[in-house]
Order: structure tokens, then sequence, then C-alpha cells
């Protein structure tokens, strides 16, 4: 019964979040579900902290710095989509108890995929996730967008899961397995069947962390998706499909780095462009923050292409702020209400400034920092990830990379000048939501007070990036 | 030409014809029914494989429940709509660059290999282990002991969907009229029937 | 590589037979039978009236639910079959194994009946 303790905090995650959907059969106090659901994401992010680095089920299961580190971010990125969703759920119909369990059963399959080291496993926890994911994407059932948020998303997700699979059956083909350090120990260099498995696989993955040319769900279904869910796309799933990304890369094709860094950094630069010019022209700020998105996954990427302790280590602090950042932007989103209705469109910022400086200038600080201006926590995140290019003589990334951080300053500064200088609109409902604020002022204030004690979130990085090197 | 690769061909030339049918046929109950007929070929694809187990379950599964489901989408759907208009040309350019890159790769990988698919080395032949066993035991006597983690999490993906299924499409009516079995046989007469004594000219209060 | 003829003789036979048997019926139909429509004989046949709408109506969604949790509990019997067959050689693992798995699944279908999902409105 030993190596079920190599699954403990998956196994109390599942246990206790059925038991939550019986209590919820009998018991219909959805604040209530929803914050011992809460309680127990906490509880195991606990035990991922307090777990020792082990491997298991024939070496398909995983847990060691990486894993660990990216199974807290998930964990907290729920449990934050989880305090956004307790302010909205009356006003945006979805109000149901199932959403906090269908949250921790999502986390349950990218805890799986982040820890998994089998072409099976991390197939399995990319379905499990994915499932989840469809079903809250058109949880309003009674909004045309969201239920074409949802189609869009299943239809496209189930074709990159065939694409994944097409690709994995090409590596079980021709190395004749599927356990990533064995795929690593056999096989054949020159094979090119190997070689259409990897790109094969290499897009279906893109698609999960939607990085162009893959890209085309991403708008529609994060504009509309309800914007906790919407938050927590951008959140969780990014970060663990990262993870799942960067670790089948590296521990089964670390030798033949050259053969697929190409596809990364083509991934890359396509993302950062694309978004950069893209999200000029909306006018809707989810469908920004999905444009914006695509363009942070590009950031993200080049630290992948990087293959060294530098760039995992540079893309670990990345996703951390990307995380924070997030989090601060979508709280923001959820609390832009006039008449208790939400509000959605940039313009409707205008003039925020003279209503609310305070928020205005935490926002725009935000604003600032997505788009890298220092001294910033986005500024850092960037600032390590174009270190770690340059260090690997990836110049033509880090060139395009601050080009097109130039450019989305742009529509990062809009959003600023709208706050600040436009005639001010109608005035914004009172902010009076405490857990909205909660996340929103923790998450500015790491946003901004990054730069004056970043050693913790460096040295998470440092941590995390020694599994691999 | 012996009879597994002569069923091979026959299999294998029903499933393509028959494919090519569910995306042509201008009625979905039609293109349905092709796609049952696709199903039962893969089924007879798998058997000269000597995968029996697979076989039965793609007929179970696809053409006993998911053929089925199919169905009452396509008529739930109003498809008079797809059946008006003619649209393949206009999904023709993008389908047919797809799946030039699909075969163009599948002949990559042939010229690769230079046509002689032995080279392809299989290091792991998984049913040496299990050779005198059927294909439906030795599944068996693996997946519920080393692929323990893989089946659990597969009963986790069907709650999960249960669970999705249910949030979507389930809707309360309101001023229907159920059963309550239970209160029906708890109903006593003497919690349903009041004897009352009516005075002349005051009626009755119920 | 006969051996697949060998196992599925029975098979195949009946299949063919079945195939011819009922080819011949047809074209037996087609030939033999008397054939004199007209406009009125080949109308569906509804009561004796005009027919007025489409034959084929839409479904409620209800049917739709009712199929997919058929599916899922369809999906559950497959595994049930190679444990069946293996039980013997399993041991403790393989039971308890099932069991977990079964649990969840009953889990899933407390969760059904309770919300109502089984109940036709």
């Amino acid at each position: 019964m030993g190596i079920f303790t190599i699954i403990l905090p998956e196994i109390f995650l599942f246990l206790s979040s059925t038991l939550l959907l019986m209590v919820g059969l009998f018991y219909r106090r959805i604040n209530i579900i929803n914050l011992l659901t809460f309680l127990l994401i906490i509880f195991t992010a606990v035990l991922v902290i307090y777990q020792p680095s082990s491997f298991g089920f024939n070496n398909s299961f995983v847990n060691d710095e990486f894993s660990k580190t990216i199974k807290v971010l998930i964990l907290i990125g729920s449990a934050s989509t989880l305090l956004m969703f307790s302010s909205s759920r009356r006003k945006l119909n979805i109000d149901i108890y199932e959403f906090p369990i269908l949250i921790s059963f999502a986390s349950l399959g990218m805890m799986v995929m982040v820890s998994s080291n089998d072409l099976l496993a991390m197939f399995i926890g990319l379905e499990l996730q994915s499932l989840s994911l469809y079903v809250l994407a058109s949880l309003n059932r009674n909004s045309l967008q969201s239920s074409e948020s949802g189609i869009k998303y299943f239809i496209l997700g189930a074709l990159s899961s065939g694409l994944l699979l097409f690709g994995v059956s090409y590596i079980y083909g021709f190395t004749g397995n599927t356990n990533f350090s064995l795929i690593s120990a056999t096989y054949d260099k020159d094979s090119l069947g190997l070689l259409i498995g990897i790109v094969f696989v290499c897009s279906g993955l893109a698609f999960k962390v939607s990085a162009v040319p893959f890209h085309m769900w991403t708008p529609d279904v994060y504009q509309g998706a309800p914007t906790p869910v919407t938050g927590f796309f951008a959140l969780a799933p990014k970060v663990a499909a990262v993870a799942l990304f960067l670790r089948f890369l590296y521990s089964s094709f670390g030798e033949t780095a050259a053969d697929w860094q190409q596809i990364i950094i083509f991934l890359s630069i396509a993302s950062m462009i694309f978004a950069a010019f893209a999200a000029i022209a909306q006018s809707n700020i989810k469908r920004l923050m999905a444009y914006s998105s695509i363009g942070h996954i590009g950031y993200i990427l080049i630290g992948m292409a990087c293959f060294n302790f530098e760039g995992v280590q540079s893309l670990i602090i990345y996703l951390i702020i990307y995380l924070v950042m997030n989090v601060s932007v979508f709280s923001f989103i959820l609390m832009m209400k006039r008449k208790d209705e939400y509000c959605e469109n940039i313009d409707d910022l205008s003039g925020l400034y003279r209503h609310n400086p305070f928020y205005a200038i935490l926002i725009a600080l935000s604003m600032f920092s997505l788009a890298g201006i220092p001294p910033l926590a986005g500024f850092f995140g960037k600032f390590y990830i174009f270190m770690s290019a340059i260090k690997n003589d990836l110049y033509l990334l880090a060139v395009v990379g601050i080009v097109a951080s130039v450019v989305s300053a742009f529509y990062y500064l809009r959003i600023v000048k709208i706050i600040y200088f436009d005639e001010p609109s109608e005035k914004f409902d009172e902010f009076n939501s405490s857990s909205l604020n909660l996340i929103f002022f923790i998450s500015s204030g790491i946003v901004i007070l990054f730069f004056v004690y970043p050693s913790p979130i460096l040295n998470i990085g440092n941590y995390a990036a020694k599994t691999f090197f | 030409m012996t009879a597994s690769l002569l069923s091979f061909y026959i299999f294998s030339t029903v499933i393509l014809l028959s494919s090519l049918m569910v995306i042509t046929s201008k009625n979905p109950v039609h293109s349905v029914l092709f796609l049952i007929l696709t199903f039962f070929n893969g089924a007879g694809l798998f058997i000269i494989l000597h995968a029996e187990f697979l076989a039965m379950i793609l007929i179970i599964v696809y053409v006993g429940a998911v053929a089925v489901l199919f169905l009452f989408v396509v008529m739930m759907l109003d498809f008079k709509i797809s059946l008006d208009k003619n649209n393949i040309l206009q999904y023709l350019p993008i389908g047919f660059f797809v799946g030039v890159v699909f075969i163009s790769e599948l002949i990559i990988v042939l010229i690769n290999t230079k046509f002689d698919l032995s080279n392809i080395q299989i290091l792991v032949n998984p049913m040496i282990k299990f050779e005198n066993l059927t294909n439906t035991e030795a599944i068996g006597s693996i997946l519920y002991t080393d692929y323990i983690l893989y089946f659990q999490l597969s009963g986790v993906i069907l709650l999960v969907a249960m669970i999705g299924s249910i949030v979507l499409t389930l809707r309360t009516r309101e001023g229907v009229k159920r059963q309550s079995i239970q209160s029906q046989l708890d109903r006593k007469y003497k919690s349903t029937i009041t004897m009352v004594d009516p005075k002349s000219n005051e009626g009755v209060d119920i | 590589m006969n051996f697949i003829l060998d196992e599925y003789l029975p098979l195949a036979i009946f299949i063919i037979v079945a195939l011819v048997i009922s080819c011949l019926f047809i074209l037996a139909n087609f030939l033999v039978a008397r054939r004199n429509p007209d406009p009125e004989k080949s109308d569906a046949f509804e009561s004796g009236f005009p027919q007025f709408g489409d034959s084929r109506m839409k479904f409620d969604i209800r049917f739709y639910l009712v199929t997919l949790l058929f599916i899922i509990f369809d999906l559950e019997v497959t595994f049930l079959f190679p444990w069946a067959i293996t039980f013997g050689n399993l041991g403790l693992l393989g039971f308890f194994s099932m069991m977990f798995f079964l649990g969840v699944l009953t889990i899933g279908f407390i969760y059904e009946w309770k919300k109502g999902a089984l109940e036709w409105q």
C-alpha cells in the first residue's frame, strides 16, 4: 500500500471533493460548499509541499521539485478562482454547487498532468482536466455566448486531443515505450517517424497552452465563458499545460533538443508577434486578456526553448508572476459593476481615476506590470527570460520578445490612459466584495513590491529548475 | 492471398467507402447509419489483429451506445437546414489541405523506412508475457493491478462526465406533478379525512 | 496466418449465408411481386388524413441525458468483463481496485438519483 502515499494529495483531493459532492446534494448552502472546497484545496497544497520526492506506478507518476512547485501554483490559481466565484455566482447565473467541485476535479486532472512521466498518464490527466473545463465554459446555460464558448472549446479541444493521440501513437510505434524515461533511453535519433510524433504531440499541447497558430479558440472562449471561469482558464490550465509540455520535451527528448527547439522557437515568435498586434483593436477586456495570455505564453516558451537551468528557472519565475498578475486583473474585472451589472468594455473604465484613485493606481500598475515596465514584477519576469535567451545565443528570440513587449505596451498603456485621462463615465458600484478585495490587494501588492524582496520567488525558480539539470 | 489479407482488404475498403459516405450523404440519419457500418468493419479489423475484446467493445459501446446518441442528436437538430444547403465546397480546401498533410507524413515515414517496415524496432512486445492467454485475460491481468492509477482515473473521468452531463442538460420544470411514493404510502385516513357536521345555511370551511 | 479463418469459419459462413439469403429475398420480391404504385398508395399513412407536418419531429433534450448516462454505465460495464475473467488471479489489490471504481460510479449514481436525472418529468 506504500505506493499510494505517492499520490496522497491527489487521493485526498478526490475523496474530499466527492464527499462534498454528496454533502451538497443534501445541504444546499453553496457558500459553505465553496468555502470547504477552498479550504481543502489549500490543505492539498500543504500536503503537496510536505510530500517527499518520489516516483511510482511503473515510474509513470513522479513527484519532484518541479511538479511540486507547479502543483502549488495550480492550486493557488484554483483557490483564487473559488474566491472569484463566491462573489459573482448569483449575478452570472452560475449559482450551482457543482462549480467548486468541478474546479477541484479539474485541479486533480492538472496535478496528474504535471506529475505524469508517461504518455498514458499525460493523456488521462489532460482529458480529466479538459472534460471539467468544457463543462465549466458552458456553465451558464441561458447565455448563448457561454454555450458557444463551451462548444468551440470542446470541438477544438477534441481535435487537439486527436492530434496528440496521433503523435503518441507514432512515438509508441517508433520507440516501443510510453514511459518518458524509457523513451529517452531507447529512441533512435535519426528516426523520422519519431520526429513526426513529436511534432504532433507538440501541436496538441500547443492547443492546450494556446500558442499561435493553435490559438483560435482562446479569444472566443475567454470572452464567452463566465468571468470566474475565464480567470480559471488564464490561471491554472495554462500553467499545467506548460509544465506538461516542458516535462514531455525535457524528459523524453532531451537529447534531440535541436529538433524540437525549432518548433518551440516558431511557436514562441508567432505567439508574441500575433498577440502584440491582434490585441490592439480589442474593446472587450476579457478578449484583451485572452490575447495578452497568448503573448505571455510566447515569452514563457522562450524559457522552454533555452533548454538549460536558467531557462527553466526563468520560466518558473515568469509563470509565478503571470499567475499573480492575472489574479489581480481578473479580480478587478469582476469588480467592474455598474448598477449591479457587469461591465466588460475597456471604455467602461474611463475616468476611473476621478472616482476611485486608489483602485485606479493599483490596476494601472498591474497594467504596467503586464507590459513589463520596471520596477514592477512583470519586468523582472521578462528580464530573466530574455537574459536566459541571450545566454543561450537565442538572440532572435530576445529581440523579437523585446519588440513584441514594446508593441504590446501600447494596448496596456491605452487602458491606463483611459483610466486617467478620459472623460469620466458613470461611477462604478462600490468595490465592497471582501473576497475579491482580498485577492486583488494581495496580488497587486506582490506585483508592486516584488522588486523589494524578490528572493523567495527566485529561490522557488531555482528549487524547481534543479529537477532537470 | 491468405484469408486474413483478403478480409483485411474487404474490411478496409468498406471502411473507406462508408466513411466517405458519412461525410457526403445529405441525410444525417444516413450518415449515422454509415458510421455504424464503419464501426462494424473497424471491429472486423480488430478481429484480424486478434484483439477480440476491443472488437466487441467497439460494437457494444460505439454501435450500441454512441451511435444511438448520435441518432438522438441528429433528431434533436433541425436538420432540414443542412439538407438544403450544399456547403461542402466551402470546407473542401481546408479539409483537403489537412488530408494532404497527413498523407504526406505517412509517405515521408514510409520513404524514410525504405518501405521495409520490419526495420521499425518495436522494443517492447507487450504480448510476450501473455502468450498463452486470450487478450481479454491479458488486459484483465494488468489493468487492475499494474495500471491501477489509470484505471481509477478513468473512473474519475466517468464521474466528471456524469456531473457535467447533468449540470448542462438537466432542467427542473415548474408545475410538474410527480409521484411521491413515500408520502403516498404514508397517507393515513385520519390525516386526510375530516368529519364535519355542517350547520344549515353556513356551509363548510375546508 | 490461416488460423483466423479456422477460428471464425462458422461465423464467416453464417454471415455469408445470411447475406445471400436476405439478398435473395429482396431480389425475389423485386422480381416476382406485383407493383402498381400510385401517389395515394405511396403516400405516408397518417390515419386516413392527408399528411401534415414532417414525419421527423424534434426530440426532447431529456432523451439525450438518458442516453448519455447510459453510455457512461455502458463503459463502466466494459471494464467489468476483463476483471471477471481474471478475477481469480488478481489478488486483493485487483479486487479492491474494482470495488473502488464501482464506488466512484455509485457516488455518481447517487448524485444522478438525488438530482432527479433519472426521473421523467
